[in-house]
């Protein structure tokens, strides 16, 4: 079997999806740990410390494009396999089987990642490409990400915007987690009892603490 | 529970052939026993039609014992209706009550195309065992049972695998129309026996291989297969399958 059959085949397309999204999941932690620093209650010195270790050092700027490389196959290949999945029923059913065999948010992950993309594009355009470009795309000078999060989440709309990016990425986390295990192949049911426990933990904690953020500028909190 | 009698109004797909465009149609069934089966209650139904001089309707059915994987009627928005664990020539009328309306669709996949009504065409399932479903043997004298040791859990599991009766409940229920768990389970219950382990690599490509031909779709774990089966195969069966395909596709040296 060649790389080609086994990456076009359904459980191999499905394996890209896993590998990528524990990916942009090991990710999120060190997203939301960098970022935590903005509680440290020292007006953001130690969020520019760590900001300025992310974003001026070579290592961590060669690592950001395997990021993007992960970030946009998880996202191609999600709506691949959502639009192949789609046409595998021409005609539906009158009455639906619906949410008394599985979870919304598990049959709505693809709606789901189109809101996390959407809340993306804004984020990015928000913070990683006004500093980047004050960089030159190299490593300039950077510009100082914690008065730009003060300056963002001053306004309303764009606090209740990042909240429900949040959400949806919550949701997404919620089945994705899990999923991406059972995908990769992990059987044994203690591990997938411990992995669904820790994966709902996480689709939690992590996105509520990324919520907190605008939610503590907005309201004074740091 | 004591007996009843209940009037019914059901809202069956018709549908002449696979090329036809097909519809509801509404029918009353009356004085319907709480004890028939689901089944039963549509032999009665027939009757009326053939009584009527009109086509009855043509549904799967064969050992109405749960065992055979015939029947296939959505029922209500589930696959084999609303009891769980459950096949439809084993659902009992008393899930029902009198006044009721009862939709009844076909498996609805591009996979199983419908051949008339009630009735899916679900060969795509006998060429994926084809593909690999079996253990090849060079049948010699019968082996003594005891001779190969199998761990008690492994045998359990193999046997759970083993349940599944190939009915297309999973893929009917699945929103991808995927049919990973009834191949999670044929490749499970072989991979997890010492018989099946010199094949199962390819076993495994090559039901995949035929699954992916067949036009079912990928697995997004929902669970909704799991839901509807009414042998209680386990979605971890399909977690099973990913690790066999991925030790597979890794190993494979061509």
């Amino acid at each position: 079997m060649t790389w080609k059959q086994v990456f076009t085949s359904s459980v191999g397309k499905k394996l890209v999806m896993g590998f990528t999204g524990i990916f942009l999941i090991l990710f999120l932690i060190i997203h939301v740990g960098l970022n935590a620093c903005i509680w440290a209650g020292d007006n953001g010195v130690m969020f520019t410390q760590a900001a300025h270790f992310m974003g001026g050092n070579w290592v961590p700027r060669v690592l950001e494009i395997g990021l993007f490389a992960g970030l946009l196959l998880h996202i191609i290949q999600g709506y691949m396999l959502s639009f192949s999945n789609q046409s595998k029923r021409s005609q539906g059913y009158a009455v639906d089987f619906g949410n008394r065999g599985s979870k919304w948010y598990s049959r709505s992950m693809g709606l789901l990642g189109t809101i996390i993309l959407l809340f993306l594009v804004v984020h990015i355009s928000d913070f990683w490409l006004p500093n980047r470009v004050s960089q030159g795309f190299l490593l300039g000078p950077e510009i100082n990400l914690f008065d730009k999060m003060r300056v963002e989440f001053s306004e309303l709309w764009v606090v209740i915007l990042y909240v429900l990016g949040c959400l949806s990425l919550g949701y997404h986390l919620a089945h994705g987690f899990q999923s991406a295990f059972r995908t990769i192949g992990v059987h044994n049911k203690k591990y997938n009892t411990l992995l669904s426990t820790i994966g709902y933990a996480f689709a939690i904690i992590v996105p509520l603490a990324f919520a907190m953020m605008p939610v503590s500028f907005y309201l004074g909190w740091v | 529970m004591e007996h009843y009698s209940m009037n019914l109004n059901l809202k069956v797909w018709r549908q002449q052939n696979a090329a036809a465009k097909g519809g509801f149609k509404l029918y009353r069934v009356e004085n319907i026993s709480s004890e028939m089966s689901f089944l039963e209650m549509f032999d009665v139904l027939n009757e009326q039609l053939v009584h009527a001089g009109e086509d009855p309707i043509t549904f799967d059915h064969d050992c109405r014992e749960g065992i055979c994987g015939a029947c296939s009627m959505h029922i209500n928005g589930k696959p084999h209706g609303p009891w769980y664990a459950n096949t439809t020539c084993q659902l009992h009328m008393r899930a029902f009550k009198d006044g009721d309306t009862i939709v009844v669709e076909p498996w609805r996949a591009n996979a199983f195309p419908v051949i008339k009504d009630l009735m899916v065409d679900r060969s795509a399932f006998d060429r994926i065992i084809q593909a690999g479903g079996y253990v090849s043997v060079n049948t010699g004298n019968a082996v003594d049972g005891n001779a190969i040791p199998i761990p008690k859990n492994n045998a359990d599991e193999a046997f759970a695998a083993a349940m599944c009766i190939g009915c297309g409940a999973c893929v009917a229920a699945c929103k991808n129309s995927s049919a990973m768990l009834f191949v999670g389970a044929k490749v499970s219950h072989l991979a997890l026996l010492p018989q099946g382990d010199p094949e199962r690599g390819s076993r495994v490509v090559n039901m995949l291989a035929q699954m992916d031909k067949e036009g079912f779709g990928a697995c997004t774990n929902t669970g909704a297969c799991e839901a509807a089966c009414p042998k209680e195969i386990s979605l971890s069966n399909i977690a099973r399958l990913n690790k066999e395909y991925l030790a597979a596709s890794f190993v494979d040296n061509k």
